[in-house]
């Protein structure tokens, strides 16, 4: 079971927290802190694991983290959990990132943000966890069907768009990204100053 | 713009198209002020400043929604808002009812916003859950199924315990809903309520098992994370599904969902994952469950080829059940080769995930784990601290395993590596190490092999390493493994020429001054400086040593010096009571291994009045009364067993190889030193060497397997005969012994194995070969034995033979014999601590009367 899903940037800020399991805000604001302490310090080449928090749950409890750009995406689970099954979830989630980011994208052209995605992550926060609500339910692992997600985002954006007075996206809208394959997105995104790295595809 | 973006842009105007800005200016400023609040919270230095501007921010939301003016949709921005502050952790509990507020009143966008929000604030005793109920409620019963699935996502997420009843008919009745997604949540919903109030949902355990056969493959896949849960409370009582989940497998496996579950290819790799888990639960320690399982295992191992790391993550899990359930060897074979694969990855995860697998496995099968010996070695050297520290973990395993079969040289294929692994694990496990893990290493260092070139070479080794470990930074060594530095360069150097008696007390007198060494420490390095200092290049260094700790506080420390003081002046007496080790001619110390000297010591002390002598833990006394045995017959153990045990400090010392008999002449101030020097007059008739019980040959492995075939029959027998052992004395006590002799039976070999390792009391002795014109001198022996002290002998195989006793119920002692030269050697173990030292008294005793 998952415990928690933590997001934070490179300094230890959160970005976007979600707990599967109660306790209490200041606990929480520990728990962050600890979680940054343990895994700012590694390096990028080390394994993507860590144990031994002493926070939630001791020992039957590891860390399964990614770092992507400036970003730490870190998943805390108990033992039960399969650790790369997580990875890949991670990887699941930082493609939905990206799949949100190239719809902000025109927003940000023409505004010079530092680092596009982090920011972008905090705009949207509510459709991340939208998004998230759909992969990982209640601290559980669902199996994804990618193009059921999609669709999702897609039905609920249409449904801020009409209610926002503009009348329902193309199907071809939803068909494209519904078509979308992973390996398709480019890798760097290079606009002027922002540059954009989609994470690898490949895990490893 | 470059290429790629171009390429983007242009393969995505769809996407664009669908993009939520809108012109509507409304939204561009709330959003903008969010974008502001982040944009100035990251301009801030100092976490004060952004306490400031969260204050400002907070107070200007707390305006706002209380204020009758604040439309819905500013309500839902405002919300985003609160619940990035929250984030923070700033408390925003004034806004909680809003969200209520707005998961009831708004639209369904708002709504959205509303549910988030009170998921993110809210945990399951908050009061205002309860003000959420009636909306669930309303929510459930929509036409709307996007409200729908709303309500059943916040359900699963966050409901009150007290209220399910409430909700529960309406959850249900969406098991059956036509979309599959609305079945999903409902199955989810049924999982989050078994897991806070197991009683309200026990009548739809059925409809469970609905779920577990829809034909969505998502509503399936949900309905697993019941099972995993129940099945792990009671695992027998879902073995009836087992071929269910076996079939789901196979379907999956062989690609028969829709490609929509598909994921880089793999058919829903974590459906797999969870069935995988499933299966392992059901088929742990029953081989009829695991017989079922078995092929579709070995297809899961066959289809997961594909180099991939989901395809890993299957194979990793794939590898665990099958480590889990009943064993079938071809299976495990494979597995073993998976699980090579994953530790000669060059990919970091997996090496980890690997060492992790082997950490599992090497308590079933430790040769696995020789297989990766040089990969083991390479970690020693490895960057990440996790992996060195699950290597570590591995090692301590490892070692457990290589106390038994080190000596017969199976498992340690060379002394580098044993030496290495051994200083990993020291430096790794540092303080955290139980002390008999550093004893005995130290004993099974100072036993050595049977040859004594090998011999020779590992002490070398093992001083070499310790000495350049010791040149190079030995403050960030553990203090543990400093003590075991001390002793072996204290025992052991002089083995190696090139390495001065002065170099190494240099190199000790170093740790005598890091400031981190505790006394303890010191304590050890005195006694090794006592060992080493020989020579006039020494005297100096020494002589101010000595004068430091002569006035240390520490009185042990103090004793210490004051050894080194009087023995580094002394010479012959050095050489009398730390006499050099020499293991090409084992130093005859004569010894009365029965301390008959001290007989009428303690006759008259007990003649006098003084209390028998009882050990500080009144454990055998205890055990004693509860099995029924008389105190008086008890006492006299216990005596027995303290002279029995400082008998074996004796002869210990004689060879002054073993730790434990050379710290036992100087833990006691003396008293022990005052034995040595008074040498007593030979055993009669024993053999006086007393030299180490030689360590078990190749051959001795060969028969191994046999001899705990044998010896497991005599386990059936024992478990109903009673053989009473330590009661049988000739002049002190009157007991009762009975035996009865049983039949042998050749099986539970397992369960003989698993005892003799399990038992961690042991003891080797040689005892007095006992010569007979008749019978071979073993038979002859056993013979005076099995009379004596109704001894069972199990099996007797060329010169070896094992023999087993019991010390009333549950109270085994084993007993390996084996004629070496014209000693038996003994080797005995047993559950029970004083037992094997018990035997050997009473052993030396009959053997003594022939």
């Amino acid at each position: 079971m998952i415990k928690a899903i933590l997001i934070f940037n490179n300094h230890g800020k959160p970005r976007l927290i979600r707990f599967y399991q109660y306790f209490p805000e200041d606990m929480q604001q520990q728990i962050i802190r600890e979680t940054f302490h343990l895994v700012s310090k590694r390096d990028d080449n080390v394994c993507n694991f860590l144990e031994g928090g002493s926070l939630i749950g001791g020992s039957d409890y590891k860390l399964i983290y990614r770092h992507y750009a400036t970003l730490y995406f870190v998943f805390c689970v108990d033992s039960s959990e399969s650790e790369l099954g997580i990875l890949d979830l991670i990887q699941v989630m930082i493609y939905f990132l990206v799949y949100l980011l190239f719809q902000v994208f025109v927003e940000t052209l023409d505004k010079c943000f530092e680092n596009v995605c982090e920011l972008d992550l905090i705009f949207h926060m509510d459709k991340v966890h939208y998004i998230l609500q759909e992969v990982v339910m209640g601290g559980m692992v669902l199996e994804t069907n990618m193009n059921e997600i999609v669709a999702q985002v897609e039905l609920q954006n249409r449904m801020e768009k009409s209610e926002g007075g503009l009348s329902a996206a193309p199907a071809r809208a939803v068909s494209a990204v519904k078509n979308m394959n992973l390996p398709e997105i480019p890798r760097n995104i290079n606009i002027g100053d922002i540059n954009i790295k989609v994470p690898s595809l490949s895990p490893f | 713009m470059s290429d790629v973006v171009e390429k983007t842009l242009t393969a995505l105007p769809s996407l664009l198209l669908s993009v939520d800005s809108q012109p509507g200016s409304a939204k561009l400023s709330t959003s903008s002020k969010l974008g502001s609040l982040i944009r100035n919270i990251t301009e801030l230095t100092s976490k004060h400043e952004e306490e400031k501007l969260i204050q400002r921010e907070l107070s200007s939301i707390k305006d706002q929604v209380s204020s009758p003016n604040t439309t819905m949709r500013q309500m839902k921005e405002l919300m985003v808002r609160a619940i990035y502050c929250e984030m923070l952790g700033y408390d925003s509990s004034f806004t909680y009812i809003h969200a209520i507020k707005l998961a009831q009143q708004g639209s369904v966008l708002e709504k959205r916003v509303g549910y988030l929000a009170v998921s993110l604030f809210l945990n399951e005793h908050h009061e205002l859950l309860l003000l959420l109920v009636n909306t669930v409620l309303k929510d459930l019963q929509s036409t709307n199924l996007i409200e729908v699935c709303m309500a059943l996502t916040v359900v699963s997420q966050i409901f009150p315990k007290d209220m399910i009843p409430a909700i529960l008919p309406l959850v249900e009745e969406k098991l059956n809903h036509p979309k599959e997604i609305i079945r999903r949540k409902a199955v989810l919903a049924l999982y989050k309520f078994h897991l806070i109030a197991p009683n309200q949902v026990q009548h739809i355990h059925n409809k469970f098992r609905k779920a577990l056969c829809d034909k969505d493959p998502g509503v399936m896949g949900a309905s697993l994370h019941i099972y995993l849960h129940l099945i792990q409370e009671n695992p027998e009582g879902y073995k009836d599904l087992t071929t269910s989940f076996v079939t789901i497998l196979k379907q999956v496996v062989g690609g028969k969902l829709p490609m929509d579950f598909n994921y880089h290819s793999v058919p829903a790799p974590w459906i797999q994952i969870q069935l995988l888990q499933i299966l392992s639960l059901l088929g742990k320690n029953d081989p009829g469950t695991s017989e079922i399982m078995h092929e579709i295992l070995e297809e899961s191992l066959r289809r997961a080829e594909m180099n991939h790391n989901i395809t890993y993550a299957i194979l990793y899990e794939c590898v665990k059940c099958i480590y889990t359930i009943h064993p079938k060897s071809d299976l495990l074979e494979k597995a073993a080769k998976c699980i090579g694969n994953f530790v000669l990855s060059s990919k970091i995860n997996l090496k980890y995930l690997g060492l992790k697998a082997l950490t599992y496995v090497v308590q079933q099968d430790p040769k696995l784990a020789l297989q990766h010996q040089m990969t083991i070695i390479e970690c020693l050297e490895h960057p990440d601290l996790i992996i060195k520290r699950e290597f570590s973990q591995l090692l301590m395993l490892l070692h457990v395993l290589m106390i038994f079969p080190i000596n017969n040289n199976t498992y340690a294929p060379d002394n580098e590596w044993f030496i290495q692994t051994m200083n990993a694990v020291f430096s790794l496990g540092g303080e955290t190490m139980q002390p008999d893990i550093t004893n005995s290493f130290l004993k099974l260092l100072s036993e050595g092999f049977d040859s004594v070139e090998e011999d020779r070479k590992l002490k070398v080794f093992a001083v070499n390493s310790y000495v350049s470990l010791l040149e190079g930074e030995p403050e960030k060594l553990p203090q543990r493994f400093l003590q075991v530095i001390s002793w072996v360069l204290g025992e052991f150097s002089h083995l190696q020429q090139d390495v001065g008696a002065e170099t190494v007390v240099c190199l000790l007198d170093k740790l005598l001054h890091m400031k981190n060494s505790t006394s303890e420490t010191k304590t050890w390095v005195l006694m090794a400086m006592t060992k080493v200092c020989e020579g006039a290049a020494c005297a100096p260094l020494v002589q101010s040593v000595c004068e430091t700790y002569s006035s240390s506080l520490d009185t042990v420390l103090r004793q210490r010096a004051q050894e080194l003081q009087h023995l580094s002046r002394d010479p012959a007496l050095r050489a009398r009571v730390l006499p050099p080790v020499c293991t090409r001619e084992p130093l005859e110390v004569p010894v009365d291994s029965s301390l008959s000297f001290l007989d009428e010591f303690v006759s008259e002390a007990l003649a006098a009045g003084a209390a028998p002598y009882k050990p500080s833990h009144q454990r055998q006394e205890e055990l004693a009364q509860t099995k029924g045995v008389s105190t008086v017959c008890l006492m006299f153990v216990c005596l027995m067993l303290f002279l029995t045990r400082a008998d074996v400090c004796v002869s210990q010392l004689s060879s002054s190889l073993k730790l434990e008999g050379v710290k036992r002449v100087w833990g006691r101030g003396g008293y022990e030193a005052a034995q040595v020097e008074t040498p007593s007059p030979p055993q009669e008739g024993g053999d006086p060497s007393i030299s180490h019980t030689p360590p078990l040959t190749s051959e001795d492995t060969e028969s191994k397997q046999q001899e705990q075939q044998l010896a497991s029959s005599m386990f059936l027998g024992l478990d109903h005969s009673s053989v009473t052992l330590v009661t049988h004395t000739h002049t002190h006590t009157h007991t009762h012994t009975h035996t009865h002799t049983h039949t042998h039976t050749r099986t539970r070999t397992r369960e003989y194995g698993t005892m003799w390792l399990s038992f961690s009391n042991d003891t080797k002795q040689n005892l007095t070969l006992v010569h007979s014109e008749n019978e071979g001198p073993l038979r002859a022996t056993l013979n005076v034995l099995t009379e004596d002290l109704h001894l069972h002998v199990v099996e007797i195989i060329g010169m070896e033979a094992i023999v087993a006793c019991r010390l009333l119920q549950d109270q085994p002692c084993l007993m390996h014999c084996r004629v070496h030269g014209d000693a038996l050697a003994v080797w005995l173990r047993s559950p029970v601590p004083e037992l094997p030292d018990c035997l050997i008294y009473h052993c030396q005793r009959a053997l003594q009367g022939h």
